[in-house]
């Protein structure tokens, strides 16, 4: 069988090579930990602690400001220093949570918890919003909301976002390696909360181990099925993964809801399965550390709110002085201009190099090849509408389908003019979404 | 330490692939090298003059002019090398050298650099500069010496009704221009660019096909000697003239291509068709360079109504 995936896209060099091999390690830090307030698409969340208050590990600091919204939890037993705006990874101010960590790592006494069986729907929903549970992946967006589509009878796919086709990035790979036991039964749960649904485990073929274990435990089940998918980047893109494993489209204006989909990736279905079988909170993660600056690159299991720099020290620190630091995939990544932020419920890796390609290359005149056309999984022409945002032809570019860009970047990878395309689009893309909000 | 660190900052993605313009340009220079190689060993030394004079002539012009305007000299992006060779391949060795050079640098300056330098010219510069040359030189440009002797080239023949060897057309024992007349080593140069990624097949391929068939259906009505789709009348056309060297080399060029994957279709298709009608019913036996120009200047049409879907609303498929 030919297999799945989506026309367009591109090869970059995917260095998984450098951490995929490395177990994952248990970080411990020390001193300070900063929970940012926001870490998820919505309203910000409102402290519940003081400052001079004793936190446990597992215990809320932060309640939901909204319904899109998420809780945060201590993840370490310690003291409120300070609660006061801190720079997050994207390099924003944020009103932030500090605690000094005692070391003790005292835990809360968690909630009893039910067999998944004798769960209601409504109780696995409270659990997995009351847990502070986003989509891990990279967005935020709080799962209780996800899973609240409004009509739950019309959902025939849920979709474990198992491909991870950003480069470097190993830390999923991981987690399906040493953990695809929790994985399955983050499935399982959310399962339970749609009872038309099939399960899918999209996985990229170039993890073929995962796909052979994901299969061997899900061989009972008859709910579930594992589909390899091509490797290619973006495969893990919303709209990609839901195509190649269910041949629905969904445009920028749909919901994955709109074609009958629910999409979370492995970080976050485990996370379910923690809160659901143990109730345990949204409170570590899995996060690569790697890239060609990096001493011992590997994959770790981090409390949030622990400092990227210890991290970094964690995996040895860097053998040489890094020119760019990506919080991320460096292909949707955010570069950094410190590493003093913390890790965060969306962070899923920190990439150091030695060099920075970007700035090696020099744009020159496009030359119209179409490379950018061939490699847009949107289906755009990218050069053009590159143009147009660069003489703020706003109303071309919208007319032109401007804003069903994804921003994958694929365009700019490939582009041997080397021209900042979608750097260009996604600004433009900014100004029109801004201005049709106005309207 | 760390906080020492001079970072650079910049928006996503953060690597890039490593191919640049200047690697393509250089390899359809390689791809050409072939059919140069051929054209020399064809019409000896004159051919080489030849090249020369239009390869360097051209990279002088795009030096000259950016040195002299004071932009950013892009002369090691190959482009001009490519326009350069692609022209002298396009002239018959018989002409004076100092024509090419002249053509070179109304290429260069005139359809490239006025018109705002590389990816800013509608028309292919090679082939504005051949048409600039056939107007202005109709003798010199259109008399093809083969072995000493001035003769009609094989289309000329086919045109007036004779019978011609296809088997010396393929290899290009044949006159023409330096690098036209061998199917062969054309074919060879293409083959390279397709593995490498540089060309693909949607204009080349319609432009061969839709042209094969043209010339199928209506070789009869300008010959009624030939019978409909006669196979031995096809490949005659497909291997005379410049539609090898057209369809590969200039046809597929870039900047005066559509950008859009159904546009090339077309655009190939309309190749296929103005270069049967010229071949066919037109006042001389080659079609090519004009067909291709026309087709250039179409581009923009083409490409406004062969937009493509996006994914999500029909575009995924």
């Amino acid at each position: 069988m030919a297999l799945l995936t989506f026309k367009g896209g591109v090869h970059p060099d995917d260095g998984k090579s450098l951490a995929k091999d490395k177990a994952i390690v248990e970080v411990k830090p020390k001193g300070e930990l900063v929970f940012p307030v926001s870490q998820h698409i919505g309203a910000p969340a409102a402290p519940v602690v003081a400052v001079g208050d004793r936190v446990l590990k597992g215990q809320k600091i932060a309640e939901a400001g909204g319904f899109v919204s998420a809780p945060v939890y201590a993840s370490v037993s310690g003291t409120v220093k300070a609660i006061e705006p801190r720079f997050n990874p994207t390099g924003s101010k944020v009103n932030s949570i500090i605690i000094e960590n005692d070391g003790e790592y005292e835990e809360v006494e968690y909630p009893a918890v039910k067999s998944l069986e004798e769960m209601t729907k409504e109780e696995i929903l409270n659990a997995i919003g009351e847990a502070g549970i986003v989509g891990m992946g990279g967005a935020g967006f709080p799962t209780r909301v996800k899973l609240s589509p409004k009509e739950p009878d019309k959902i025939e796919y849920i979709i474990a976002n198992c491909a991870e086709c950003e480069p470097y990035i190993t830390a999923d790979y991981r987690r399906m390696i040493e953990m695809p036991e929790e994985l399955v039964g983050g499935m399982r749960a959310v399962l339970k909360l749609f009872d038309n649904a099939k399960g899918i485990f999209g996985v990229e073929d170039n993890k073929p181990d995962c796909i052979a274990k994901l299969k061997e435990l899900t061989k009972d089940e008859p709910r579930m099925e594992v589909l390899a998918l091509k490797t290619k980047y973006p495969q893990g893109g919303e709209r990609q993964l839901i195509y190649a494993t269910t041949g629905r489209a969904i445009n920028s204006a749909m919901l994955p809801a709109d074609a009958g989909c629910v999409v979370d990736n492995v970080e976050t279905m485990i996370t379910i399965n923690r809160a659901i079988t143990e109730g345990k909170p949204s409170m570590e993660r899995v996060v690569t550390v790697s890239g060609n600056a990096v001493n011992e690159p590997g994959n770790f299991k981090v409390p949030f709110g622990t400092n990227q720099a210890e991290l970094v020290e964690a995996a040895g620190g860097f053998k040489t002085d890094p020119q760019k630091i990506i919080s991320g995939g460096p292909m949707m990544g955010f570069s950094m201009f410190t590493l003093d932020v913390p890790v965060t419920k969306t962070s899923s890796s920190i990439l150091g190099f030695t060099k920075d390609e970007v700035a090696e290359h020099e744009p020159t005149a496009c030359i119209n090849c179409g490379r950018c056309v061939e490699a847009c999984p949107s289906r755009l022409i990218p050069s053009r509408l590159a143009d147009y945002a660069e003489r703020h032809d706003e109303e071309t570019f919208t007319k032109h389908e401007g804003l069903e860009c994804m921003e994958c970047g694929s365009c700019s990878f490939v582009c041997p003019a080397k021209r900042p395309l979608k750097q260009a689009i996604g600004s433009m893309r900014k100004i029109a979404l801004a201005n049709r909000k106005k309207k | 330490m760390l906080s020492d660190i001079k970072l650079k900052m910049s928006s996503s993605p953060h690597i890039r692939s490593k191919t640049t313009s200047a690697n393509i340009m250089l390899m359809v220079t390689i791809a050409l090298l072939p059919a140069a190689a051929f054209g020399v060993y064809n019409f000896k030394l004159p051919a080489l003059i030849m090249l020369i004079s239009t390869t360097v002539s051209a990279v002088l012009t795009e030096y000259i002019y950016q040195k002299l305007m004071h932009k950013k000299i892009t002369v090691n992006d190959f482009s001009a090398v490519v326009t350069g060779l692609l022209l002298g391949l396009n002239m018959p060795a018989s002409a004076p050298w100092w024509m090419g050079a002249l053509g070179s640098v109304f290429g260069i300056l005139v359809v490239k650099q006025l018109f705002g330098g590389l990816g800013q010219n509608f028309m292919n510069p090679a082939l504005g500069a051949r048409c600039f040359l056939l107007i202005s030189f109709t003798g010199q440009m259109t008399n093809f010496i083969y072995d000493g002797v001035s003769g009609p080239t094989p289309l000329a023949l086919l045109k007036s009704g004779e019978s011609v060897d296809t088997m010396s057309m393929l290899i290009g024992t044949i006159p023409g221009t330096i690098g036209e007349t061998s199917v062969f080593a054309i074919i060879i140069g293409a083959i390279f660019l397709i593995l490498m990624g540089v060309i693909d097949l949607r204009i080349p391929g319609t432009y061969i096909a839709v042209f094969a068939v043209f010339v199928g259906i209506f070789g009869h009505f300008q010959n009624p000697d030939i019978g409909f789709f006669d196979p031995q009348y096809i490949t005659a056309h497909l291997c005379g003239g410049g539609i090898m060297l057209g369809a590969w080399f200039m046809a597929t060029d870039y900047v005066t291509s559509p950008i859009t994957k159904t546009g090339q279709l077309v655009y190939g298709a309309l190749l296929g068709i103005l270069t049967g009608l010229f071949r066919l019913f037109g006042g001389s036996a080659e079609g090519v360079s004009y067909a291709i120009i026309i087709s250039n200047l179409l581009v923009p049409l083409i490409e406004r109504v062969t937009l493509p879907k996006p994914f999500g609303k029909g575009g995924e498929k």
